[in-house]
């Protein structure tokens, strides 16, 4: 064989694809929907959200498919109620963790976290809410970052260091109190590193970082992964 | 008046914009053959001074901000079958909720509206319910069995939901439901 493969069963169908793909890659090739948020082809896995878990038989642990490689004997099960109540429960956690107000956020209907909740039936959130009040930087010209709105998926980050090649972006702190920041903490527009390239703004996924007076549906336009992979080839 | 084998359905407007009335009018002639099996028994829409009693079905709009609200709805809680929390406000506290991120969030909005931006007489109304610390979703308070969101929710989501109930079967939201 010219190049190595591996054989598993994903919900029972068995498939053959290339060594080294993840479970997500694999059941992506053969048409099978796996939720996923944080995950941005052609960026780095961070495997943060969990909602991309599987259940892999055998094991009593929950696996991110992002992050996962596929191995031979595999039997993976993407889509049992167990994982929709955990799927579900994730969701919830996001929306409650921060100030999400889908009615008088930028990204109503252009959002990721909300077609999510939609799609899996989150009609409330359980838990209490937390109604943070963090900083919002405007500072730049034409950047802005609404860190309520954030939910610490690191996509922007991955962007701007992986793509860009700049890493202005990073996170402060840990948990719940974990902040995107500029550089060494500056203000957006005192960063000396930031090139105003917009791909943060692009690849993020709810309404925390958007472009000052550029509509919505432009900056969130579906083409970034095929952009993103384009610029891996290069 | 003759309510024999119709649906007793009140609605109640709490901290929301009334826009999620506005979408439940927005059924338009879907309302004339909802009204033949429902029978509007209490809210905004109809003239009855006290919530009554027995009511099958309860939507309510708007968030819990204050205590004649949090009153109100206990009471509507008792006396109704299925309570519905109907829209954002309702089922997240929506833009009404946005005071609880500050601190002191409930004197910071009165002070804002009576005395910052008040020209004449500035001072903040003594004779009027006492606004909550935090303003809370419905299911905060009391036990809710369905949930609407949407800012406002779309019309026929509040038809299927209604047709679903009154033929006895139990409304599934999962691909239905739409926040914001």
């Amino acid at each position: 064989m010219s190049t190595a493969t591996a054989t598993l069963k994903i919900n029972g169908v068995e498939v053959t694809v290339p060594e080294g793909n993840t479970i997500l890659e694999a059941a992506k090739a053969n048409g099978i929907a796996i939720p996923t948020l944080c995950y941005l082809e052609g960026l780095t896995s961070y495997g943060g959200c969990r909602l991309c878990l599987v259940e892999i038989i055998g094991s009593p642990k929950l696996f991110p498919a992002c992050a996962t490689p596929v191995s031979t004997g595999m039997e993976v099960v993407t889509n049992s109620d167990r994982l929709k109540d955990y799927r579900k429960m994730s969701i919830q956690m996001l929306l409650a963790e921060r100030t999400h107000i889908c009615s008088v956020c930028i990204a109503d209907d252009h959002c990721e976290l909300q077609q999510l909740a939609n799609q899996l039936g989150v009609d409330h959130v359980t838990l209490e809410r937390n109604w943070t009040a963090l900083e919002i930087d405007s500072t730049h010209d034409f950047l802005v970052i609404d860190r309520n709105r954030c939910i610490l998926c690191t996509r922007c980050i991955r962007v701007c260091d992986e793509i860009e090649g700049v890493h202005t972006l990073d996170l402060k702190l840990r948990g719940k109190d974990a902040q995107l920041i500029m550089d060494l903490d500056e203000r957006w527009g005192n960063s000396c590193s930031c090139t105003s390239c917009r791909k943060c703004a692009k690849v993020c996924p709810v309404g925390a970082i958007y472009i000052e007076g550029e509509p919505i549906s432009h900056t969130k336009r579906k083409d970034v992964a095929e952009f993103i992979m384009g610029r891996r080839k290069r | 008046m003759a309510t024999t084998g119709k649906i007793r359905v009140a609605t109640i407007w709490l901290s929301g914009c009334s826009g999620c009335h506005m979408s439940f009018l927005d059924q338009d002639e879907l309302l004339v053959e909802l009204a033949k099996k429902i029978q509007l028994v209490y809210g905004p829409l109809v003239d009855a001074k006290a919530f009554p009693e027995n009511v099958d079905v309860t939507l309510v709009e708007g968030a819990v901000a204050n205590e004649e609200q949090l009153d109100m709805l206990k009471e509507a809680r008792g006396k109704t079958k299925i309570l519905i929390s109907l829209g954002d406000c309702a089922v997240t506290g929506n833009v009404t909720a946005l005071r609880n991120a500050f601190k002191d969030g409930d004197k910071a909005v009165l002070e804002m509206a009576f005395i910052d931006t008040s020209e004449v007489n500035p001072q903040v109304p003594t004779d009027v319910p006492q606004l909550l610390k935090k303003v809370r979703p419905l299911h905060e308070v009391v036990n809710v069995d369905f949930f609407i969101p949407g800012c406002p929710p779309h019309a026929d989501i509040i038809t299927y939901v209604l047709t679903e109930l009154i033929a006895g079967r139990t409304p599934n939201m999962e691909g239905r439901s739409k926040y914001g």
